[in-house]
């Protein structure tokens, strides 16, 4: 069974300016699925959908299913808290709480009521080893976390998000404010950690979607126009308006 | 086409010439009048004076018991200001939705904030001492201006949230913190200088106020300190229109004394709340 | 989520909102108050009486013309101070003087309006007042014209501090173009500033207005105290009274429920609801939105 399966899903905002139509989607356990497209597709909306970070947002209307190992994650009887640790997020600009770095770390642990404090230690150190960026900050814990670099920073959002020990791991343009070597490190351990997690991936650029992806979906205007593996959908892709996007036609 | 533009310049040197010296004219008299104060009030300034009670149809001795009243009142009024106001800040900031209600409630602050001291007065001798029989009191006076100072407590509070940044919250959330967890956790801290400094000047106010405890606290001579909360009590600003208006023969040293008192009582919060504002601002990671 | 979040949660959640509705119910509280002890007085006396021009209650006589038009002329003078000096000093600040100068001075400025209005009060009493008395050879100091300049000077650091906040929203983008185009700095803020933040300047004017006319110890102390009707601009050089001081001065000796008693109030509904217009007027203005947007990051 696939980690998360999406059935005719479709959202609209009150100021209608994204919205999502009938969507379906399968998204398999322990690989990296990228959903992308040009903007205002409904990608990032998607991914909050995953997570009920929406919840936030002014959504009007609502309908289908999104079942998460079988369980519909948009019943009202959801415990979205819960639900939150278990699918963890990356957003595209960096955000560190104005926090120590071991704080950053530890705050998620902390609102769950975790108070042993082996386990926080240890969350700490396996974090940051998992997420790359344990040698670099492994002195300097207590240190104002927004003293780090833009690519440490979101490694570090990357870490704060691990140590809750999610299952599910969504990255909204994670790397699209950092430089080449800083977003090499940051693909380099989606790939390490993809055996443990299920990760969904909006890529900030075509080439980033065909360097990483597993699973490719092609959102465009709120429609799902193509789903296919990472190397079929960028060397081969059925539809032409994929076909179009992938070659850099338009968006 | 050159006189022109050397009139248009002549024209702006004289304009702003103008402005310059305006703007002076509406500073020196400020200046004037706390260095006026200062010079005048200072020789009145002993132990006795600050510490003493008064005597002698109050035309000799000290101040006492109108520093303590002062001081209670402003406490009194944090009392019951503060929670309400940081409460009141909180749910606009973080929870109100945009709607009629919402509207209504910022209305509502604005007009609190506008109306008269002395209408203030009234509503406290109405409610406070006459109704609910709390008699003029310290009570009676503390509710009175703890109502009159909580827009400014609601509106410096919510400007110091609304200035956490919005990713915060959202970060917050995506790792499972409840809505009160990230207020508690993230945003209350990151705001705490701001809502200080509104505090302070929301009390600041309160402390310097004679008209909405004319009728609901103030003593015209109480040689005593108040020893409840139902008690009637001497306060500065009272004490200072007394001493002008109402009593003849009164030593003008003591009169600008009480005001130097009174002043430093008010302008210390001022400074200690621009102060925190604007270390705050300097140390701010965001 | 509601069914997860703690009963602690829920406690706080309800504390919040209840207070967010505090505003409401304390305006209300009070609109009910004065309805409910000033609204007896028209019954009792009848309003020919209230629209009379003579004050002088232990006769029975409750003309309000002359507290009415005492708050008007003294607010009049006030406004024709407090307009030039502060939107004059606001321009000064934001687009004419140095960052440093501008830092140091607006903080100064809104000292002011933490100052006590019984010190002011007091140094009218003792300063202004007999420096006018000699200077305009009048048979006393303590004048409308004495309430008007301190009234002002209360009224400015709210003038100023506004119609700053306004100056400093308009987008830099509009000063450079009109100085592109060849206008000079000074035609710039005239033609393109000061009418881009208008609003906020009316704003500030209003809110100007609604402290002047609210403002009690200062005036009770500085303008004599003469409940007579001013009937034109020379009435500026005589004493009169304001509604505010009438109550502030008279509250304290009525027995509560007496005639006089419910016409002290019967004014603080009048002053309530000149301050609620004032201040809806003023409130119409949203031009603070946009610079909080521009300070929130993401």
């Amino acid at each position: 069974m696939n980690k998360i399966s999406i059935q005719n899903f479709s959202l609209q905002y009150s100021d209608g300016t994204e919205s999502l139509r009938n969507i379906s989607l399968e998204i398999p356990a322990n690989q990296i699925t990228v959903l992308f497209g040009p903007a205002g597709g409904g990608k990032s909306s998607l991914l909050r959908v995953l997570n009920r970070l929406n919840d936030l947002a002014d959504v009007t209307h609502q309908e289908g299913k999104v079942l998460l190992d079988g369980e519909d994650i948009l019943s009202l009887k959801t415990d979205v808290i819960a639900l939150r640790r278990k699918v963890g997020m990356v957003f595209a600009r960096p955000v560190v709480l104005p926090f120590s770095i071991r704080e950053n770390l530890t705050y998620g642990l902390e609102v769950a009521g975790e108070k042993d404090s082996d386990r926080i230690n240890g969350s700490v150190e396996n974090s940051l080893q998992q997420a790359a960026l344990w040698d670099e900050v492994k002195d300097r814990l207590d240190d104002p976390a927004i003293a780090l670099s833009g690519g440490q920073q979101q490694r570090l959002c990357l870490a704060r998000v691990l140590a809750l020990e999610p299952e599910v791991i969504l990255l909204d343009e994670p790397t699209s404010g950092l430089d080449p070597i800083s977003t090499g490190k940051v693909e380099e351990s989606l790939q390490g950690l993809k055996q443990d997690y299920t990760i969904i991936l909006v890529p900030h650029s075509v080439q980033q979607a065909a360097r990483t992806a597993d699973l490719a979906a092609f959102l465009l205007q709120g429609e799902l126009v193509e789903v296919a593996s990472g190397d079929t959908m960028f060397t081969n892709p059925r539809d032409q308006r994929t076909q179009d996007y992938v070659q850099g036609r338009f968006g | 086409m050159k006189s022109s533009s050397h009139l248009r310049y002549k024209q702006q040197q004289f304009g702003f010439s103008l402005l310059t010296i305006m703007t002076f004219l509406t500073i020196i008299p400020i200046a004037g009048v706390v260095i006026y104060i200062l010079v005048l009030g200072t020789p009145a300034i002993s132990w006795e004076f600050i510490f003493g009670f008064p005597r002698g149809g109050m035309r000799e001795g000290g101040i006492w018991p109108a520093i303590v009243g002062t001081f209670y009142l402003t406490l009194g009024t944090a009392a019951f200001a503060v929670p309400i106001g940081i409460g009141a800040a909180i749910y606009l900031s973080e929870y109100a939705p945009d709607n009629k209600a919402t509207r209504l409630i910022r209305i509502a602050i604005i007009n609190l904030a506008g109306i008269p001291s002395v209408v203030y007065g009234l509503f406290g001798l109405g409610l406070f001492v006459l109704f609910l029989q709390f008699g003029t009191s310290i009570l009676a006076g503390s509710l009175t201006l703890s109502i009159m100072t909580l827009p400014v407590i609601i509106s410096t509070t919510e400007e110091a949230l609304k200035s956490v940044p919005q990713a915060f919250r959202t970060v917050s959330i995506s790792v499972g913190a409840t809505k009160w967890q990230t207020i508690r956790k993230i945003i209350l801290p990151q705001a705490l200088p701001g809502i200080l400094t509104g505090v302070i000047l929301g009390l600041e106010r309160a402390a310097g106020e004679t008209a909405p405890i004319l009728f609901t606290v103030a003593a015209f001579f109480l040689p005593r300190l108040p020893s409840s909360p139902l008690d009637a009590t001497m306060a500065l600003p009272y004490h200072l229109f007394v001493i002008s208006t109402q009593v003849p023969g009164m030593p003008i040293k003591i009169q600008y004394g009480t005001a130097l008192v009174l002043l430093v009582f008010v302008l210390s919060m001022n400074i200690i709340a621009t102060t925190i504002r604007s270390r705050a601002r300097a140390r701010r990671q965001w | 989520m509601d069914k997860n979040i703690t009963r602690h949660e829920s406690l706080i959640t309800f504390f919040i909102k209840s207070t967010g509705y505090s505003a409401i119910v304390f305006v209300g509280m009070i609109f009910i108050f004065l309805l409910l002890e000033g609204l007896p007085a028209i019954q009792k006396v009848n309003l020919a009486t209230l629209f009379s021009s003579r004050w002088y209650p232990i006769e029975d006589y409750f003309g309000l013309l002359p507290l009415i038009g005492g708050s008007l002329i003294i607010t009049l003078g006030a406004i024709l101070i407090a307009v030039p000096f502060g939107i004059g000093s606001a321009v000064y600040l934001s687009e004419i003087a140095p960052r440093w100068v501008r830092d140091l001075m607006k903080p100064f400025i809104e000292i002011l309006g933490g100052l006590p209005s019984v010190v002011l009060g007091f140094l009218g009493m003792l300063i202004l007042s007999p420096f006018l008395r000699k200077l305009l050879e009048l048979p006393t100091g303590l004048t409308a014209l004495t309430g008007s300049i301190l009234l002002g000077g209360i009224a400015i650091p709210t003038v100023v501090s506004v119609a700053e906040d306004a100056l400093d929203a308009v987008p830099k983008s509009f000063r450079d173009a009109s100085l592109a185009i060849g206008a000079t700095e000074w035609q710039t803020i005239w033609r393109v500033t000061l009418p881009a933040a208008r609003s906020g300047v009316l704003t500030a004017i209003m809110l100007g207005v609604g402290r002047a006319i609210g403002e009690t110890m200062t005036v009770m102390m500085v303008t004599g105290n003469a409940p007579i009707l001013p009937k034109g601009i020379n009435d500026l050089f005589s004493p009169v009274r304001t509604m505010t001081a009438t109550i502030a001065a008279e509250m304290g000796e009525v027995a509560s429920g007496s005639v006089h008693y419910h016409v002290l109030f019967l004014i603080g509904i009048v002053l309530f609801l000149i301050s609620l217009i004032v201040n809806i007027t003023a409130s119409a203005v949203v031009f603070r939105q946009k610079k909080r947007q521009e300070r929130i990051l993401s």
